[in-house]
């Protein structure tokens, strides 16, 4: 399969990376290249193959429901580029 | 005196205790050599020299009563991707912009409570994406080994490529790395050093900064297999913190080193036998089976089918787990922030200035491949073709199989800025084809310097083992490190 540009806009879009038009266009022959070479999967018979969920059998843990980490908000927000009383801030999102 | 940046972890253990020098002494060696290379072959994007220095007067006074840890006073690289508590971490990347963590991550942790000491942060490809410490927003770090006769800049392959250049230049005593495809034992293989990734789950990725979740393993990059069976059993832990760190012991590893290897059974896949593959390496491949046949293991030639698929399968799984974990840069909570018009320009912007090239075709590969209409035909197609390269791995080891030998690498280090790799992302990536099955099957895989090709670079052979059983992997590799001796780059810089 290969992708046409539009196709690379909108995956830029859902991915939030600005791209103008010609990083696009050099990105649709990068992406096409690496399609190209995954298409090779068609190749494998996967008929009755479960996918792959964990690479160790193993149960998935479980925590007691408590709490034993937290009051933290100094720490949390530390490295925030802007921020005001432990929240971070972003330019206004509701008119 | 003798330079101490010329001993060996165990080596300078056993003096330190001896008390032949101090651990201030030990950590002072290793800046002054920081000090005097890092500029030639930028292995180092953070130096920690204040605290490397604190940390090594805390361990003078442990060793004084006769107390201390496993690497007490064993001066340390720590890669950029490690979480370190109130220093830079940003895994090579400008979107990490000035970001300190306020944790330690699990692995670093367990080091500093054996009482080993940080030197600094390494240099990496940004993410752990890249096979030749190109992608770093730090710039390329420079191999310690270059071609007899040549002055050319080599890699140091990626992406711990600065935790490989450190250990081979001497410029720490052993280096944390990780391994998502390869990224441990071709760096490893391409400097002369040895590198274990072990089984998934073995050490937690607590405080790792994440690239592709279901493969991402930490280990260490050492200058030689006792070395790495030190640091590994200093590094791996069971953690409540790491939904997949697995709760099983943690073996003597280097209590097997030296343990006969009579009787044990190698298996050599023929499908890694691959076109245009330099016969340098074929040539070693052979010498290595034959070492192993002298000290009485038993050769034996098994398939292992779905090998050629693990590579373009591993470029569906990665970029899909990466896509995801790295939507959390979102210039909001950490690291650099571009503002826009609005909340979704500002995330636009500042991402598309944050992240270098490979990380952005990733994401965008990563986004593709798991959107609406495109899941079933990419990524659940990949994810069934791992079950059956993991089943190619349980068929031989449930024949009898202990081990597999193989190639670290279809090729020796090659030239920073190599044309045909930075014009084709597919030929770059060929650089994992022996080293990405592992993780995929999430098996332990070691790399050992086992020759030098034509030009006197050097060469590694990779050993796989079952799940767990690391033991039996520093056992075996140390057969060929007794057959083929050590390797030590001519100083130059």
């Amino acid at each position: 399969m290969s992708v046409d540009i539009n196709t690379v806009k909108r995956v830029a879009k859902l991915a939030r990376i600005a791209l103008d038009d010609d990083k696009a266009a050099t990105m649709q022959g990068e992406l096409n290249a690496i399609l190209g070479f995954i298409d090779q999967l068609n190749e494998v018979d996967i008929d009755g193959v479960a996918p792959m969920t964990s690479v160790v059998d193993t149960a998935m843990k479980k925590r007691k429901d408590v709490v034993d980490d937290g009051d933290r908000a100094e720490d949390v927000v530390a490295n925030a580029p802007e921020k005001e009383d432990n929240y971070f801030m972003v330019a206004k999102v509701i008119e | 005196m003798t330079d101490l940046t010329s001993l060996t972890i165990s080596q300078a253990s056993e003096k330190l205790k001896a008390k032949e020098f101090t651990a201030v002494e030990l950590t002072e060696s290793y800046l002054a050599a920081i000090e005097s290379a890092n500029q030639t072959l930028n292995a180092y994007v953070v130096r920690n020299d204040d605290q490397a220095r604190e940390m090594a007067k805390a361990s003078d006074a442990r060793l004084a009563k006769g107390e201390g840890g496993a690497l007490e006073g064993v001066p340390l690289g720590i890669k950029d991707l490690f979480g370190t508590r109130d220093v830079h971490t940003q895994a090579c990347s400008h979107i990490l912009d000035g970001f300190k963590p306020r944790y330690e991550s699990t692995v670093t942790q367990n080091l500093w409570d054996d009482g080993a000491v940080m030197l600094g942060k390494l240099n990496m490809d940004e993410f752990a994406m890249g096979s030749s410490n190109e992608t770093s927003y730090y710039g390329p770090v420079t191999n310690p080994w270059r071609n007899k006769g040549s002055n050319q800049a080599l890699v140091p392959g990626g992406s711990s490529g600065g935790s490989a250049t450190a250990v081979a230049a001497r410029l720490c005593a052993g280096a944390t790395a990780t391994d998502t495809g390869g990224s441990i034992r071709q760096p490893a293989a391409f400097t002369g050093t040895v590198g274990i990734k072990p089984t998934y789950g073995r050490c937690s990725r607590w405080g790792i900064v994440a690239f592709a979740s279901s493969l991402d393993q930490a280990g260490p990059i050492a200058r030689d297999v006792r070395d790495a069976a030190i640091m590994l059993k200093s590094m791996a832990s069971v953690d409540a913190k790491d939904t997949t760190s697995v709760d099983v012991p943690i073996g003597d590893y280097e209590g097997a080193i030296g343990k006969s290897v009579k009787g044990m059974k190698i298996g050599i896949p023929k499908e890694y036998r691959i076109d245009g593959m330099p016969e340098d390496i074929e040539a070693l491949w052979q010498k290595g089976i034959e070492w192993y046949r002298e000290a009485g293991a038993e050769i034996v030639d098994i398939s292992l089918p779905h090998t050629a698929y693990a590579l373009p399968a591993y470029y569906i799984v990665a970029p899909a787990e990466a896509s995801s974990n790295l939507a959390r840069y979102d210039g909001v909570r950490y690291g650099l922030r571009v503002d826009g018009s609005d909340i979704t320009d500002t995330y636009e912007k500042t991402r598309a200035a944050g992240f270098g090239d490979e990380v952005r075709r990733r994401i965008l590969i990563g986004t593709y491949v798991l959107s609406s209409g495109y899941y079933d035909a990419y990524y659940l197609r990949a994810q069934k073709v791992r079950t059956l390269i993991k089943r190619d791995f349980e068929n031989v080891f449930n024949d009898g199989i202990d081990m597999i030998l193989t190639p670290s690498t279809p090729s020796a280090a090659f030239a920073i800025g190599d044309e045909e790799m930075a014009a084709d992302p597919v030929k770059m990536f060929l650089n994992d084809v022996f080293t990405v099955t592992v993780n995929m099957a999430g098996l332990p895989g070691i790399s050992v310097p086992a020759g030098v090709d034509k030009g006197g670079l050097p060469l590694g052979l990779q050993l796989i083992g079952k799940p767990f059983a690391e033991e039996e992997l520093f056992q075996a590799a140390h057969v060929i490190e007794a057959a083929a001796g050590g390797f030590v780059a001519e100083r130059w810089w």
